[in-house]
C-alpha cells in the first residue's frame, strides 16, 4: 500500500521571491524591462520620452510632451508603465513619490499606480495635482501597501492641453526620480466611499448599482491631507442584510430581495466614512421593448436608440419636492421619480425640432396606488429660444405653446408598466420646432423609460 | 639635541622593557563606538505618575486650570478647559486629555490643562506622550515658574517649554525658555524634526534635565538642544522652584484656528510623568 509520498523540502532550497525595488525611473527607467509603455487609445502615442537635458537630480528625466486638441496624433497624452516581467513586491513602502515640474503651471488631470491593462486591481489615482514651473516633490500614498505583493502596474498618467474644451494647447512637463518609497510620515488613514456620505437609495429587486466615490484619505508629514481615489479591491464590502443586497469584490451592490440593508466597507482594517442604504421593493422587469424604426424616432431617453443631448431630467424647479436617481437593471437603464409633485426635464441645448414627429411616447411603472391623475406637459419654446412660463400658473406666455396631457389615477396599475403615446396635437400641432420641456405633475413614484419622439 | 639622543635611546630600552613584560593595560574613555548619547544624566527620582489607577487623575499630584483665562489664556486659545472626564481621564496605564468640537459655556470646543500642587527647582522633568494632530492642534508639557501671579508678572517669573507642537507640522516639536526680554514671539527656542517617523502614530519621550547653569533638551534618544544664561538675551530666571503643566490647546496664536480638515475629537495620551534630580 503506497501512502503518500512526500519530499521534504531541502533546507538549500531559496524560494523565488519578487523584486522589492522602490526605484522606477532615475536616470533611465529602472527594473521595467523593454516593453514597457502602453498609450491609452486616442491619446498621443509619443508623448513620453527621456530627456537628457532636463533633470532634476542626476542625468535625466522622463518628459512628457501634451499634445494640442487639434494634434493628428492624439489630442491627449496618457499610458501606464507596466513592467515587461514579474512584478515587484511593494508591501514595504508607503507611497509613490516623484519630481515634477511644468513648462507651464497648470493641472495634471490623473496621476498613480496600479493599473496594468489586466485586472486593475489596485489601480491607485491622483487627480488633479497642480504642476508648477519649479521642480515639486509630489507624493501619492498607497491606500494599502499589504495588497502589492505582485504589481507590475508602475505609473499611470493622463494629460490634456490647457485652455478651453476641444482647443487645449499643449505643453510639456517632466518626472525624476519617480519611487517607491517607506516615508514614515504619513498616517491618519480617512477610506471613504461614496464620498463619506451616507446614502439612502430606493431600489429595486434585480437592480445593480456601482459603489462610487472610492477614497482613501492620509495626512502627510507636511500635516496636509492627501486624498486618492482607491480601486474596490482594497476594501472589504459587507451589507447588513444578504438577503435585500450584497455586495462583490468589485463594489457592485445587486439588490436580491425586498426590504433594508446598509452596505458599508473596511479598507486597511479602518471602517471607511460613508454608506448606502438600499430600501428595496418589488421586483422590476423592464419596459416593453420600443418597436419604432430608429429613422422615425427623436429619442430622449431610451437604451433602444442613440439619444439627443438633455439639459437634464429634474430642473429642481423652486417648490418642487420631486427627486431624481439613476436605475440600472442589468444593461438597461431608468430614471426614478420619487417625492414628486412636479418635475422638469428640459433639452434647450438644441432644443428638438419635433415638425416632422407626431408623437411623444414614454413608459412608466409604479408600484404605488395612484391617487391623483398624472399629468405629462410638452413645451415648445418659440423662436425666440426662451422656454416663458408664467410664474403663478406654470403656463405658457411669450411665443410658447404647451399641450398637456392627463392620465387618470385609475389607468395606472401598480406593479405594471403602462406605455403612454401622447400626440403632438392642439396648440402644438403647427409649432412643435423648438421643443424644450416635458413635465410631469402627479403623486407617484415612479420609473421612467423610453422617453422618444416617433412619426 | 643631546637631551633628544638621550630620550631616544631611553625610549627604545622602555620599549624593549614592555616588550618583556606583561603588556600594560590601556583604559579607553571619552568617545566611545556607541552612537547612543547619554541624554540624561540625572536618576534620583523624586516625583512619578505612571497613570495607574482609572479615573480622575490623582488629585495629590494634580490640579486643573479651568476656563478660558484671560483672551484664551493670553494666546487666544479656543477651548474652554474643563475637569470633567471626557476631556481628562485615566484609562489602561495612560492619561488620556481629550479636545472635543462642542458648544460649551460660550466655546466651541473643550479641553483640559493640568497642573501639579507640587513645584520644583532644577532637576530631570519627563514624560512620555503619544501626540494630536491636525490644522490648529497645540498640546504642550512645560514649566511654569510657581510664583506667576499678580506679585511676579510673566515672563519675569519664567517658563520653560519642554515640548511644544503644531498639529499641522507632525514631525516637528519645540523647546523653548520664556523670560524678561525673551518671550512670546521672542523666546529662545530650538526645534526638533523626526526624519522618517512622526509624533502622532506613537509615543515618544520629551524631557529636559534643568540645572543652575544649564537646561538640556531631549526627544526619545536625542540631546537636541542645550540653553544656558549665555544664551538668553536677559536675567536668567530659571533658579527658583517651578510647576509642571500638561495640557491640549485649541487654536491661539501658535497654531491658529482648526479648519474643515481637522478631525475631533483629538487626544494625546501621557504614558507616564517623572522627575528626578540630580
Amino acid at each position: 500500500m503506497a501512502v503518500g509520498c512526500e519530499r521534504e523540502i531541502s533546507d538549500e532550497v531559496e524560494f523565488a521571491t519578487l523584486s522589492n525595488t522602490g526605484e522606477v525611473f532615475t536616470d533611465t527607467p529602472i527594473g521595467l524591462g523593454s516593453n514597457f509603455y502602453f498609450p491609452y487609445e486616442g491619446s498621443k502615442a509619443t508623448a513620453w520620452s527621456v530627456d537628457d537635458e532636463v533633470s532634476y537630480k542626476g542625468s535625466a528625466s522622463m518628459r512628457f510632451d501634451v499634445p494640442n486638441a487639434n494634434d493628428p496624433e492624439g489630442n491627449y497624452a496618457g499610458a501606464i508603465f507596466r513592467i515587461d516581467g514579474a512584478g515587484r513586491n511593494l508591501t514595504e513602502y508607503d507611497a509613490l513619490t516623484f519630481w515634477a515640474k511644468s513648462s507651464q503651471a497648470t493641472t495634471l488631470a490623473e496621476v498613480g499606480f496600479g493599473e496594468d491593462f489586466g485586472e486593475n486591481k489596485y489601480v491607485t489615482t491622483l487627480l488633479n495635482l497642480s504642476l508648477s514651473t519649479n521642480w515639486v516633490k509630489y507624493i501619492i500614498p498607497i491606500p494599502d501597501a499589504s495588497k502589492l505583493f505582485d504589481e507590475r502596474g508602475m505609473l499611470r498618467y493622463s494629460a490634456s492641453g490647457i485652455g478651453a474644451l476641444g482647443s487645449e494647447v499643449g505643453y510639456t512637463f517632466w518626472i525624476d526620480e519617480l519611487k517607491f518609497e517607506k516615508l514614515g510620515t504619513i498616517a491618519q488613514p480617512q477610506p471613504a466611499i461614496l464620498g463619506g456620505e451616507d446614502v439612502v437609495q430606493s431600489s429595486f429587486e434585480g437592480v445593480n448599482i456601482d459603489l462610487t466615490g472610492l477614497t482613501q484619505t492620509f495626512n502627510l508629514g507636511s500635516g496636509l491631507n492627501q486624498t486618492v481615489s482607491a480601486a474596490p479591491s482594497y476594501f472589504a464590502f459587507s451589507s447588513t442584510d444578504v438577503d435585500v443586497a450584497r455586495v462583490s469584490e468589485k463594489g457592485v451592490v445587486s439588490v436580491v430581495g425586498s426590504g433594508s440593508a446598509t452596505i458599508t466597507a473596511i479598507l486597511g482594517g479602518v471602517r471607511a466614512l460613508g454608506s448606502l442604504k438600499i430600501e428595496s421593493s418589488a421586483s422590476l422587469v423592464a419596459a416593453p421593448l420600443p418597436t419604432q424604426a430608429a429613422a422615425n424616432v427623436i429619442s430622449l431617453f431610451s437604451n433602444a436608440y442613440t439619444n439627443v443631448p438633455v439639459d437634464f431630467f429634474n430642473g429642481y424647479y423652486e417648490g418642487s419636492t420631486t427627486q431624481t436617481s439613476d436605475i440600472k437593471l442589468g444593461d438597461d437603464d431608468f430614471k426614478y421619480y420619487t417625492d414628486l409633485n412636479y418635475v422638469g426635464i428640459e433639452f434647450k441645448n438644441p432644443a428638438v425640432n419635433a415638425t416632422n414627429m407626431n408623437f411623444l411616447h414614454l413608459d412608466i411603472w409604479t408600484n404605488n396606488v395612484a391617487v391623483d391623475n398624472f399629468q405629462i406637459k410638452i413645451r415648445d419654446r418659440g423662436s425666440n429660444g426662451v422656454i416663458d412660463t408664467n410664474v403663478n400658473t406654470g403656463g405658457p406666455i411669450e411665443d410658447d405653446k404647451e399641450i398637456i396631457y392627463t392620465v387618470t389615477a385609475s389607468e395606472i396599475t401598480s406593479g405594471q408598466w403602462l406605455s403612454i403615446d401622447i400626440p403632438l396635437s392642439g396648440d402644438i400641432a403647427s409649432q412643435k420646432g423648438n421643443l424644450a420641456q416635458i413635465v410631469f405633475v402627479g403623486d407617484i413614484d415612479f420609473l421612467l423609460d423610453n422617453l422618444y419622439f416617433y412619426k | 639635541m643631546k637631551n633628544m639622543n638621550k630620550y631616544k635611546i631611553e625610549i627604545k630600552t622602555m620599549a624593549f622593557k614592555c616588550f618583556l613584560l606583561a603588556v600594560p593595560f590601556f583604559i579607553f574613555s571619552g568617545c566611545s563606538t556607541d552612537e547612543t548619547q547619554t541624554v540624561a544624566t540625572f536618576t534620583e527620582l523624586v516625583m512619578q505618575d505612571e497613570f495607574e489607577t482609572d479615573g480622575a487623575p490623582d488629585s495629590s499630584i494634580w490640579g486643573y486650570d479651568i476656563g478660558t483665562g484671560t483672551n484664551g489664556w493670553d494666546n487666544n486659545e479656543l477651548q474652554y478647559y474643563t475637569d470633567r472626564t471626557e476631556n481628562v481621564t485615566v484609562q489602561n496605564g495612560v492619561l488620556i486629555i481629550s479636545a472635543k468640537e462642542e458648544s460649551f459655556k460660550g466655546s466651541n470646543y473643550t479641553s483640559a490643562r493640568i497642573v501639579t500642587k507640587g513645584e520644583q527647582a532644577y532637576g530631570r522633568f519627563e514624560a512620555r506622550i503619544r501626540l494630536p494632530y491636525g490644522q490648529g492642534i497645540w498640546p504642550a508639557f512645560w514649566l511654569l515658574g510657581a510664583d506667576c501671579g499678580p506679585a511676579v508678572v510673566w515672563p519675569q517669573c519664567g517658563e520653560i517649554d519642554i515640548m511644544e507642537y503644531r498639529g499641522q507640522e507632525p514631525t516637528t516639536i519645540h523647546g523653548s525658555v520664556h523670560g524678561n526680554g525673551f518671550s512670546g514671539g521672542e523666546a529662545i527656542t530650538k526645534s526638533y524634526s523626526l526624519e522618517n517617523d512622526r509624533f502622532d502614530t506613537g509615543f515618544h519621550v520629551f524631557g529636559i534635565e534643568w540645572a543652575p547653569e544649564y537646561i538640556n533638551y531631549y526627544v526619545d534618544d536625542v540631546l537636541y538642544n542645550q540653553i544656558t544664561p549665555a544664551d538668553v538675551p536677559g536675567e536668567w530666571v530659571f533658579d527658583h522652584p517651578f510647576k509642571i503643566i500638561i495640557n491640549l490647546a485649541v487654536g491661539g496664536n501658535f497654531v491658529g484656528a482648526p479648519n474643515s480638515e481637522t478631525v475631533f475629537p483629538q487626544t494625546m495620551l501621557i504614558d507616564y510623568i517623572r522627575v528626578y534630580k540630580q
